[in-house]
């Protein structure tokens, strides 16, 4: 099997094509020696390369360099923030989040409340799946005091939709309560203003290197200079004594040039992305009547990049296996499990029934998209979609050989 | 594919006769397992990725399907209604029934495949007429044809087991060693997929509530008291608990276990010989006899892995029974009459019948005729031949 693929790429959200210069700047630090923790001048070079690695990803989301603490991943910096703010906020216990919130944050804040006695309450989200600001405001009133911290995504990673997150944090630092923003989808799409959110009540905040046309492998935490966050990981005392290990100076030169790239043409790549995501509405209404357009109808309210859909009496997963097999790759939208599909948890927290949670596709644009993407999509997916139809849903009883 | 050594070798050899193939593993859990434990072999987290690992060596596309919905209701949830029965139930007969040979042929069709390629150990054999037979595997140690007696003719024209011609599974291992395939020394898998340690007691103990109820003997004397009558089955020795010994002196076995009264019928060894078993739910493997209604020679297999033995069958008209409890309808059954009478056979268990190494049909075993008459004790030993119906509804 061919190691490239001549296909429509349509997940950008799952992760996007590394940036040429990206792939250029990371082969090259890597053959540089030296741990940026060594007192020599080799050290002292890579201390360089990382610092001026900080202050470009710092630059792109508004904070300073040392508000950086790098990660190995989205993930990571999401359950940092959250367990760390969790336990440094002890004695309490109660944890506000959204539904329909990242695995990296449901797995967190579920483990929370397994093994360290955490009371999550989930906040409802609306039938656009936006946070219900009225409900938290009366959870928070329930006990101002007890509630740990607050946490929700900048913009859903499946359904697109932007959350009003300055409203959020303005109710949570009226009761003093710490905010941790999962800025992961977000980050590339949304421009990200820590300086501003931080002045609002937002604590900490995640974004992640690979969703931007950076590598996998790193990401990094926003960590405000006044909030504390108990560290996950003991050690050199690297970062603040936040995050220690060995700083991966490579990865994190990678990170800034992608970071630097994305944030010099936003504006221009946002008109771009939203024209063709205007097309791939289009097309898919056309091709498919019956498709429904979930998340906001409103652009304004919604990533530029994102297109998700509902396609009742489909299986999602045979229509991403059916275009899959045209050349197109999308998503699900749904978490996996060694790829073993689950209906959409977000879907359903947004009050969608266990069917329509399991007919979803989520199409995500980004840098590299292209019309002809689009158009690859729209003319595989008549066929892909009439012959999902007949395959029916998997809950359904087998007709022919019962 | 399982994520095991027979699926993987069987998916490569269907890419070497020039199909194009698409692995697919089967998601029958939600919550699956991380780690492979014992003597599963499938439907965990670890089983998924060997086979995904296979697809990647052989080159073939892989997509994991869920199935885990369907699963629940027509294997797990019937096995459990079958033992709260009194029955005993096969559910790998009943996923390829209607799981691997049903719900994901169905998609495949639908999706545009042609067949489902499994790595059974069965051989499939077209007559001269084009019509499709379902035949032994040539290595009858692993021949697994009695787990496909369920299929019927549409679904035998869309199934392929590459593997029915190997001579024994060390072939496939070795076969699967020089394709580098990592699952090459993979265990065997033995118990039931669903059920984690393999205590199906256990696990049916804690799904279906036990009653306490009566042993009795055949002529209906009550023996004892048993918790719970799911947790017995025919044949069965011991954890009868019953105090006082045989007149005999000899041990007593579960001969039948009747839900509806929650009781359990015990009696000495011979008894548990059968001289006809019975099932209303039966089909035929392809081509059917042209006449079943007249009595023709076969072999019949009660078990995956029993011997077929020598017997004769047909299906009867049943006329309708207005007193039986329930009432029966008109209906036909598929009624077979082994040459000697045949132990451990259980209601619930799939009778598949052959003739020469071709699986002609199959029924669910719904009642059973002891070959023992209910009789004084003393004349236990000298069986003769009777009309005492044991009738397990």
């Amino acid at each position: 099997m061919s190691l490239q693929f001549d296909h429509a790429y349509l997940d950008h959200a799952a992760t996007a094509p590394m940036l040429p210069a990206a792939i250029t700047a990371y082969a090259e630090a890597m053959s540089v020696v030296g741990n940026p923790a060594s007192i020599h001048s080799q050290g002292q070079n890579a201390k360089r390369m990382l610092e001026e690695a900080r202050e470009r990803v710092a630059a792109s989301v508004h904070s300073d360099p040392i508000e950086i603490v790098f990660t190995g991943s989205g993930t990571e910096s999401v359950n940092l923030a959250i367990k760390g703010l969790y336990w440094a906020r002890a004695p309490r216990t109660r944890i506000l989040v959204p539904g329909g919130e990242h695995h990296a944050t449901v797995d967190t804040v579920e483990w929370l409340a397994h093994q360290e006695g955490a009371r999550v309450q989930w906040i409802p989200l609306d039938a656009l799946g936006r946070i219900d600001l009225a409900a938290l405001e009366a959870a928070i009133a329930e006990n101002p005091e007890d509630v740990a911290l607050v946490t929700l995504l900048a913009a859903n990673n499946e359904v697109g939709t932007l959350q009003p997150v300055e409203e959020v944090a303005a109710l949570a630092a009226a009761a003093g309560i710490p905010v941790h923003v999962d800025a992961i989808s977000a980050y590339g799409h949304v421009p990200i203003d820590f300086a501003a959110l931080h002045a609002v009540g937002v604590s900490a905040l995640s974004v992640s290197a690979h969703k931007i046309g950076g590598p996998v492998g790193i990401g990094a935490l926003v960590l405000s200079r006044t909030a504390t966050v108990v560290p996950l990981i003991h050690g050199g005392g690297q970062q603040r004594q936040v995050r220690s290990g060995t700083q991966d100076v490579a990865a994190a030169v990678s990170f800034a040039v992608a970071a630097t790239a994305m944030t010099a043409d936003l504006e221009a790549e946002n008109r771009r992305l939203s024209l063709l995501r205007d097309a791939v509405i289009a097309g898919v209404q056309s091709a498919v009547p019956s498709a429904v357009y979930n998340g906001d109808p409103d652009p304004a309210g919604r990533l530029c990049g994102n297109a998700h859909f509902t396609f009742p009496g489909c299986e999602g997963d045979s229509l991403l296996f059916l275009l899959d097999v045209a050349g197109v790759s999308v998503s699900t939208g749904s978490a996996c499990q060694a790829g073993i599909p689950e209906p959409s948890h977000v879907l359903r927290a947004m009050g969608r029934s266990e069917a329509e949670a399991r007919s979803a596709l989520r199409i995500t644009l980004g840098r590299t998209s292209t019309q002809a993407d689009v158009d690859a999509l729209i003319s595989a997916l008549p066929a892909a979609w009439a012959q999902a139809i007949g395959a029916g849903m998997a809950d359904t009883a087998p007709r022919a050989y019962t | 594919m399982s994520g095991g050594v027979d699926s993987a070798v069987a998916a490569a050899r269907a890419v070497e006769a020039g199909h194009e193939v698409v692995g697919v593993h089967l998601a029958l859990s939600r919550m699956p397992g991380t780690l492979r434990t014992g003597s599963r072999g499938c439907c965990t987290v670890e089983d998924s990725m060997d086979a995904q690992r296979a697809a990647n060596i052989i080159g073939i596309p892989y997509y994991v399907w869920d199935f885990s919905e369907r699963f629940k209701l027509d294997v797990v949830d019937d096995f459990i209604a079958e033992y709260a029965a009194g029955r005993t139930p096969n559910p790998c007969m009943r996923c390829n029934e209607k799981i691997k040979f049903a719900a994901l042929l169905e998609k495949a069709l639908a999706l545009g495949f042609d067949a489902v390629c499994t790595g059974h150990y069965a051989s499939i054999v077209t007559d001269d007429d084009g019509n499709r037979e379902l035949h032994r595997a040539s290595a009858w140690a692993k021949d697994q044809s009695y787990v496909l007696g369920v299929l019927t003719k549409e679904q035998l024209a869309h199934s392929m087991f590459p593997l029915g011609d190997t001579p024994s599974k060390a072939e496939v291992r070795a076969e699967a060693a020089e394709r580098g395939f990592s699952v090459a020394n993979k265990p065997d898998s033995y118990d039931i997929c669903f059920i984690p340690d393999g205590d199906t007691r256990g696990w049916l103990g804690e799904r279906v509530a036990p009653e306490t109820g009566d042993i009795l003997d055949r002529e209906g004397n009550k023996l004892g008291q048993h918790e719970g009558a799911v947790a017995f089955t025919v044949g069965q020795r011991k954890g009868l608990s019953i105090g006082t010994p045989a007149a005999d002196g000899k041990p007593r076995f579960v001969l039948e276990v009747r839900p509806v009264s929650n009781t359990v019928v015990v009696g000495p060894k011979e008894a548990l010989a059968i001289k006809e078993i019975a099932g209303t739910k039966y089909t035929w493997a392809g081509r059917a006899p042209e006449h079943p209604e007249i009595e023709f020679a076969c072999d019949v297999q009660i078990r995956a892995h029993a011997d077929p033995e020598p017997a004769v069958a047909q299906v009867i008209s049943v006329p309708a029974d207005p007193t039986a409890t329930p009432p029966t309808e008109a209906h036909t059954e598929l009624r077979i009459l082994p040459t000697e009478p045949l132990t451990g056979v259980a209601p619930g268990q799939t009778a598949v019948v052959y003739v020469g190494t071709r699986v002609l049909g199959q029924c669910t075993i719904d009642r059973t005729v002891s070959a023992v008459p209910v009789t004084p004790i003393d004349d236990v030993a000298v069986p003769v031949p009777a009309d005492s119906a044991t009738i397990n509804a």
